[in-house]
Order: structure tokens, then sequence, then C-alpha cells
């Protein structure tokens, strides 16, 4: 039985960075508001018994509460919800807020693991990204939460940004191995709809790196990490042995996650959906006796079958057949033998142990590997 | 019968057809203004996305004239599009009458022109009626003078109205009460009724639309086709107001519906006469000049399960447009089909889109191809029109291909480039003389092969819309013709294949090429498009392989839409054919044969 993940969602951002298409608002005075309706919407799930061996605190900026806040919204879920032992417990934050006291108020609470945006060490695109943070300070954050007695860092960083040069971006990474995280995840900058990023691109303001450019960094960052000694065990995430992300890997793999707070996702194994996302609309629906949910929907195997697929093939582990015919009534080797041959002949996919897992190229690919 | 008026509406395109008809129902109140919805008679969604009227319909409207008698006026809608003059030519068969309508903005234009001789051929009562007088640029002074020096008729009696702001509607009613003449025709005579449309109903069998030439039609009485005698027991007679209405009887010059259970489509025939199984008629009604159509294409289903489904469905099709042929077809890359001649691009693209959202088919439409003769070393001749079939270039001692006639009329301004076009065909002059001033009479000899896909298209545009064109077969001329294959990652794709002209191989392997790397995306795999003569590589262009998806994050939020749009990627590719590893959208296929146009 895959054990579920409890996600709560903050919100929250003291400025909003342009090529962010999340929900987040800067008001900080709805702050306490917010706390109140979290526990309103935690109150509906008294009858949940089963453990979380995950708690994932992300946002927006959760670092943007107060430690005091912080402490209240972990005690609540913990009264709320068992948190099994052991459990890794995550919070996202902003080297600008990963003050030395921030973090041991954090690690006091139990949490155990930490997740610093850093996205750049290079000066000028951290201002070409909007963040509010500069490069010594994403350094010092890393060390503060060293000194707090956390043992499981990730770091955030962005490649593809228009002017990073290659070599910029090696250095990048450099400076992050450098560091020591325990884990690092690394992102093409993408353009979302309706960003004030979209729209420089649309006027023709900035342009993105091409596609082939892009491949580059891609192939070049799994290649400087995988030497680093880091496992690339995701698309964009990397790590030590044993310092995967434990909670996002129940995304991957189908596994069932409870989500709290505006526009949060749940996902009940054969059930998807999500709150409101204002975080107006989402207290009004819990004062008025309602769960916030915005939209449900049903799966039917196959909208299953292909979720399996396209999250299977982004990593590394790949998709178990036996598993995958159990519990999805499909049996891939015969149905789709000829794609999949296909697949292995091209370099894409390998076949090893009952896995069909991608290859670095086919998971630079893994949309396309859903395809078949 | 002395009360019946039958009239259609004819005019260039946009100069208000589907306006006027719309006040012509309103006027008359067949439809209360509540349930009323602009271009009511355009009520195939195609129609009204493209705004243009596709297929002929029939209203029959009652009107109380001044003479203080009822009439029927009997509109027979009809389309004004270049592509479609064999459909306008079905109903001006059942027609006395017609209202020329002209925009008094931009005055005479092409199809005022070409309707107007048809209305003529069918001796018609030609009413002219201007049109959009409410608009500031018109200038009716000069549409008057166009009417009688470019159409050569008398416009003293002409009819002035704006269809949208509805005036000088009455008027135009008044006009066909007391001009169009009424039917003729004998009451007595043995039954003669013209079939001019057909619409197929799952529960009632074929609806077939019909003007009566002759005596009456009742249901019980039991009906014979002319074209097959095969014979119906009639079930159901009755008119077309905006929906069918049941009636006791259709008499003489009466226009309407019979319903006679008839579920083998191929039995009813749109130019075919009905008469009475016990009283038949000695001979048919005229039928109509047979369609030629001038672009060929072949169809084939996606998936090769759909080829029954496709074959009934062109059976259903073909009811109801009788212009569109067709024949069985094969290719080695996309199995079997039908090669299918249409009047035109317009055409082509409409049976294209007909067929998939009528009958809710997925459809190539590939490159086709003429019949040419081989006749080989040790004396054998036959013919190929499937360039799969082509034979062992060394076995060949003489090959030829058909050529025609091509009778072009243009007004003379468009002569240079003409000629310029039909010498870029392969066309030879024969004749030139100008049968009326400013209009010219071009003949070419021209290899059909040239013809079959855009010329008639490209012919028109050139000429603005003036120009017509018509063709006969002459005969079979010796020709140098090579086979072009076109090979995708090196896998021969048949339904890609030409038989070409020597000279035009090299320019047409290139072209082939270029297009292909324009309509394939780019895919996972690298692609090597070549094109070959005879195993020699004379073109080749490589459409490089994608290296990365957009695929940064994939966290709880975006797993649901990333899903979404997956699946609607995997719906694209459906309609796709898999050639080897390769997906390659309809639209490749028949592209390649486009020349380059403007």
């Amino acid at each position: 039985m895959l054990s579920p993940g409890l996600y709560i969602h903050i919100p929250f951002c003291l400025s909003k960075c342009p090529y962010c298409g999340f929900y987040s608002t800067t008001d900080s005075s709805l702050i306490e508001g917010y706390l109140a309706a979290l526990c309103r919407e935690m109150d509906y799930y008294q009858n949940w018994t089963e453990p979380f061996d995950t708690f994932y605190i992300g946002g927006g900026t959760p670092s943007v509460l107060t430690a005091r806040q912080m402490e209240r919204l972990v005690a609540d879920a913990r009264r709320a919800f068992v948190i099994a032992e052991g459990a890794e417990i995550t919070v996202e934050t902003n080297p600008a807020d990963t003050t030395i006291a921030f973090m041991q108020v954090l690690y006091q609470t139990g949490v155990n693991r930490i997740s610093i945006g850093v996205q750049s060490f290079n000066d000028d695109l951290l201002t070409f990204l909007g963040r509010r943070h500069r490069a010594g300070q994403a350094e010092a954050a890393v060390k503060s939460a060293r000194e707090a007695g956390f043992e499981n860092i990730s770091i955030d960083l962005l490649y593809g940004i228009p002017g990073q040069d290659i070599r910029v971006w090696e250095e990048t990474l450099q400076q992050a191995v450098a560091l020591h995280p325990e884990h690092l995840s690394c992102y093409q900058l993408t353009v979302e709809g309706g960003t004030p990023l979209a729209q420089a691109v649309s006027k023709g303001m900035i342009v993105l790196p091409d596609e082939n450019l892009q491949a580059d960094f891609f192939f070049r960052t799994a290649e400087l990490l995988e030497k680093a000694g880091y496992h690339q065990y995701e698309v964009s995430n990397f790590s030590f042995p044993g310092r995967e992300s434990r909670h996002n890997q129940k995304y991957w793999n189908h596994s069932p996650y409870l989500g709290l707070g505006p526009s949060a996702h749940s996902f009940s194994g054969c059930e998807r959906r999500w709150n409101r996302a204002a975080v107006a609309t989402y207290s009004e629906e819990l004062t008025a006796g309602r769960l916030p949910v915005a939209e449900r929907e049903a799966l039917d195997p196959e909208k299953l079958r292909m979720e399996a697929l396209f999250l299977g093939f982004r990593t590394r582990r790949g998709i178990c057949l036996e598993e995958f015919r159990v519990r999805y009534g499909q049996d891939l080797l015969k149905e789709k033998k000829i794609a999949i041959d296909q697949l292995i002949t091209g370099g894409f996919v390998e076949l090893s142990c009952g896995f069909l897992k991608p290859t670095r190229r086919g998971m630079a690919v893994a949309d396309s590997l859903a395809l078949i | 019968m002395n009360n019946i008026r039958n009239f259609s509406i004819i005019a260039h395109i946009d100069h208000g057809k589907s306006t006027l008809a719309d006040r012509l129902i309103q006027f008359t109140g067949i439809v209360e203004d509540r349930n009323f919805q602009d271009q009511i008679l355009d009520n195939m969604d195609i129609e009204r996305e493209r705004g243009i009227t596709i297929k002929s319909q029939v209203v029959s409207l009652p009107y109380r004239a001044k003479d203080g008698l009822d009439y029927t006026l009997n509109l027979i809608d009809t389309p004004g599009h270049v592509d479609f003059s064999y459909e306008v030519s079905r109903s001006l068969a059942s027609c006395e009458g017609v209202l020329l309508l002209i925009d008094a903005a931009q005055g005479v234009q092409a199809q005022t022109l070409a309707n107007l001789y048809l209305a003529m051929e069918h001796n018609l009562e030609i009413i002219i009626v201007i049109n959009k007088i409410d608009l500031p640029s018109a200038d009716v002074g000069r549409v008057i003078e166009q009417i009688e020096s470019e159409l050569g008729l008398d416009a003293t009696d002409h009819l002035e109205c704006s269809a949208k702001m509805a005036i000088g509607i009455e008027e135009i009613l008044e006009a066909i009460v007391t001009r169009v003449p009424p039917p003729q025709g004998d009451p007595e005579a043995p039954l003669a009724a013209l079939i001019f449309d057909a619409k197929y109903d799952s529960f009632r069998g074929t609806v077939i639309h019909c003007r009566i030439f002759n005596g009456t039609v009742k249901a019980g009485d039991v009906i014979r086709f002319f074209y097959n005698n095969a014979s119906y027991r009639v079930e159901e007679v009755g008119h077309f107001l905006l929906q069918r209405e049941k009636r006791e009887s259709l008499g003489t010059g009466d226009v309407g519906y019979i319903i006679a259970g008839v579920k083998t489509v191929s039995d009813v025939r749109t130019g075919d006469t009905i008469t009475l199984e016990n009283r038949p008629c000695v001979k048919p009604l005229p039928g109509f000049k047979e369609v030629k159509p001038v672009v060929f294409a072949s169809i084939y289903p996606i998936a090769a399960d759909d080829y029954s489904d496709l074959s009934d469905s062109l059976d259903k099709f073909k009811l109801n447009d009788a212009s569109f042929i067709y024949e069985k077809d094969s290719s080695a890359a996309l199995g079997q089909g039908f090669r299918c001649g249409f009047l035109g691009l317009l055409h082509l693209d409409i049976v294209q889109e007909r067929l998939e959202r009528e009958f809710d088919l997925s459809i190539i439409i590939s490159v086709p191809s003429v019949r040419f003769r081989f006749t080989l070393k040790d004396g054998t001749a036959f013919f190929v029109d499937n360039p799969a079939h082509y034979p062992d270039q060394l076995s060949i001692m003489k090959s030829e291909e058909p050529y025609i006639r091509a009778a072009l009329m243009l007004p003379e301004r468009y002569m240079g480039v003409v000629m310029k076009l039909c010498m870029e065909k392969r066309g030879v002059n024969s004749t030139l003389n100008y049968p009326s001033p400013g209009r010219a009479e071009l003949t070419y000899e021209m290899p059909l092969a040239e013809v079959i896909f855009d010329f008639y298209d490209r012919f028109k545009s050139i000429t603005q819309g003036y120009g017509s064109f018509d063709y006969d077969i002459i005969d079979y001329r010796e020709s140098s013709l090579v086979l072009l294959d076109i090979l995708v990652n090196g896998e021969k794709v048949d339904a890609l294949s030409q038989i070409v002209h020597r000279e035009r191989a090299r320019s047409r392997g290139l072209q082939a090429c270029e297009r292909l790397k324009e309509e394939i995306p780019k895919q996972m795999f690298k692609i090597a498009i070549q094109g070959a003569i005879g195993g020699e590589v004379i073109s080749r262009t490589t459409i490089s392989a994608f290296r990365k998806d957009v695929i940064a994050k994939c966290y709880g939020g975006d797993i649901s839409r990333k899903r979404k749009l997956l699946e609607k990627q995997k719906k694209g590719k459906k309609r796709m054919k898999m050639i080897g590893n390769v997906s390659i959208p309809q639209s490749a296929f028949l592209s390649v044969l486009k020349s380059d146009t403007e």
C-alpha cells in the first residue's frame, strides 16, 4: 500500500517574480485569516486516520511566515494528523529569509529538510529574474541551515535564462556543488502564459535560447552533476543516494496525497481535486461551512495509464511492468511492443529487471515517450 | 398551378443573396420573428462558418399579392461559388425565373455573368434586382450602364432594394408574381418529376427533392425511377417550408419532396426523372450537363478498418453532391481508397470537411494521377494510373500521356498571364479568336497531368474569376516520363510517388522535399527525406530530431494539466499516418503536389 503525503500551500510572497505562473499574493495582512481558514480545512479531515510519511510546506514563499506562525502551523498539522516517525518534513524558503534564527525554530518543530530557492549565483541574472536576494545571501542561507542542524538541504536553480551563457551556468553549478547540498533541482526557465515574462517574449523584447541550446543545458547539467556524485533520479532532480525528495516521488509513482490551502492539489488514487486559488474565496468557502474545492476529476483506467506513463518516464526508476499490469490492467510489452522496440532501438528507453527505464536522452523527451 | 412561381436568386458571391432570402422569408411570415436566425437557409455548420451556401435548399413562401390572390413562391436557394455551377444548373432547371442580384456598390462581377449565362441557357425570365442601395458607395446609374453594356440586358424594368434594411422587398415579391411565368405542364399527363436534390434521412430513407413537370403524385402511388427502373411505394409527399410539411399530393408545377422508403441510396440519381409505375411517361425529362471534374485526388481512410465506413459514407454523400465522382483506388502505403474528381479546390476542401464532420471520418487526401500508357519492348501495351504499377524503366519502349484540348474564355486583358500559365503547363497554343470585343477564346493542347491539380484554381485566380475553362480529352501523346519516388527514412512512400515528365523531375523532387519538410513536424527521430528516380537520389532534405520536450516541472498541481495536454497530442497523432516510425500529417500528402503559386 502506498502511503500518502501531506502538502500545505502558503500562497504569500513578498514580491512576485515575473516568470512565475502560480497564484500568490503579496498582501501579508491576509496571513492570519489564512491560517485560521487552514485550521478549519484541517477540521474537515477529522476522520483521516492514515499516517503521512512525508509532509511538505510549499508556496508562494512559506518563509514569509514568521517563526511563530510556522511553529503554529506545524503544531496544528501534528494535532490534526498523524505524521509518522521519521517522516520527511520539508519547508521551502527564500534565501533572504533563511536566517539562522528562523532555521533554528524550524528545526525545533521537527522540520528535517529545507528547499532553498536560489535560482542563480549570478547577481545580474538574479536581477533579471526579479529575485529579492543576491548571490551572497544564497550562500549564507545554506550555511545558516547547516548551522541550525539541517542535514538534508536542497537548492533550486534555473537555466535557459536569456543571456545566460552555458559557461555561466557551469559556474553556477560548480558554486552550488561547492556548498554540498544533498539535493539539487535544476529547471529550464519556462514561459507561463499570463506572466510579464510571457508578454516580454511575445513582444520580442526577450529572446529565449533556442531548443538546441536548451537541450545542451539539460545534458551538460546532468553530466556535471553526475561527476560530482549526484544521481539524476528525475528529469529536473538530482541527489546523493538516499537523499531523494520522498514527497515529490509520491507525485511520480502515483501515491495518494492530501493538499491543504488555496490552490492545493489532492490525489486519492482514482480522483484528483484542487482547492480555490484566491485566499479570500478559499476562506469564504470554509467560513460558509464548505470544502473549498474548485474542481474534481474522476480518473478512468485510460487516464490513469496515461499519467503513469508520463510520470514514470520522468524518473530513472522508470516503469515497473508488473506493477503497471496489476495496477492499470495493461501489459505494456505486449500491447505496445512495436513502439517500445522502436524506443529501445532509438536509445530512449532500456528494459532492465522488469523495468522500462528512460535513458538520459529518453528523460529529455519524457512527454513524447508517453504518447506511445 | 397558375398560382405557383418557381424562382431562384443568382448573384456574385457576397452580393446579398442570403440576406435577401432571409427578408423574403420574413416578409411572407412563415417564421415568427423570434425564431429567426440570420441566414436561416445556411443551416449547415460549414456554411455558416465560411459564410457560403453549399447545398441547394427550397422554401415555399405563401404570399398574398396585391391582386388579392394567394400564391406559392418556391425559392430555390443556390450556391454562389464558381465551383458549384453544377448545383446552380440543377436548381435552375426547376425554375421559371430568377432574380439576378447585383451589388449597387460593386456592380457586375464574374459570377454575375456566369450565373446569368446559366439562367439564359435555361430560358428563364430574368428580373434584375440591384441590392445594397443603402450603401454610401452605391451607384445605381453605373450599374445600369454595366448591365446594358456588359450583360446586354434591358435594364428599364429593374428593381432596387436593400436586403439589409428590408427596403423594396414587397416590390420584389410582386415582380415575381407578375413577371415570372407560372409553370407549364399537363396535370392529366403521366407523372414526370425531375429529381434535383436528395438527402439521406436515417429513419425515412432518401428524401427526394423534385419538381413536378407533368402529372401529380400522392402517398400510396408506386413511382419508378427512369435510371434503373427501381420502383417504390410513396409514403409521403409535401412541401418545404422551413421544415418539411406533409401534403395530400404534389401537382404540376410544384416543387417539394417525396419520401418512398428508398434505402438503397444509389437508386436515386439527381437529374433523373420519376414517373408512375402503372402509367409511365414515355421519355425522361432532359437531364443536365454532365459534370466534368477538374481536380483529382485520392481519399484513403487513416485506419484500414474504416474502409467500409468510408465506402458507405461516400455513397450517401454522393446522394446530395452529384458532382462528386469517385471510383476504387489503392496504394501500397495507404491501403484501399478511392480516386475522386472534384469541381475545384474549394470543392475538394468542402468534401473533405463534410466527410469528416458529417460522417466522423479521419481521412487522407493524397496525390492523384492520370492514366498513362506504356508500350514495352516486347510489344505489350497497358495503362497505368497508379505509380505503384510503373513498369521497369528498362523495359519501356514508349511512354505516353493523355492530352486535353482546353477551351479558355477570358477577357482580353488577361491573355498574357494565361498564356504564361499554359506554357508553364507544357501547353501548345492551337487557336486564338475574339468572339466579341474584349473577349478572347484560346485553345491549348496540354497534358492532362499538368492540369489535374491546381491549374483550374490558378486560372480562375489570374483571371480574377472571369475566365472560364472547359476541356475534352483528345489523345495520347508520346512523352518522356519517369517515376519520381519519395523516401522517408529510406522507406519508399508510394502514396507520394509521382509519374512526371523528365524535364520536371528534378524540380518536382526538390519541391516535394521542401514541402514535406514544412509539413512534417519534428519528431524524436531524425527524418531523412529523399526524392529519387530509378534509385538515383536527386533531392534530399533532413528534418532534425527534437532533443527535449518542455518538461521542467511536474508536481502535484501540474499533473492534471499536463495529462490533458498529452491527451490532446495523442488525439492529434491519431490523425497522422505512420510510415515506419515517422508520423506524417494528412496535409503533407496533398502539399507535395502544390506548385509554387503567387
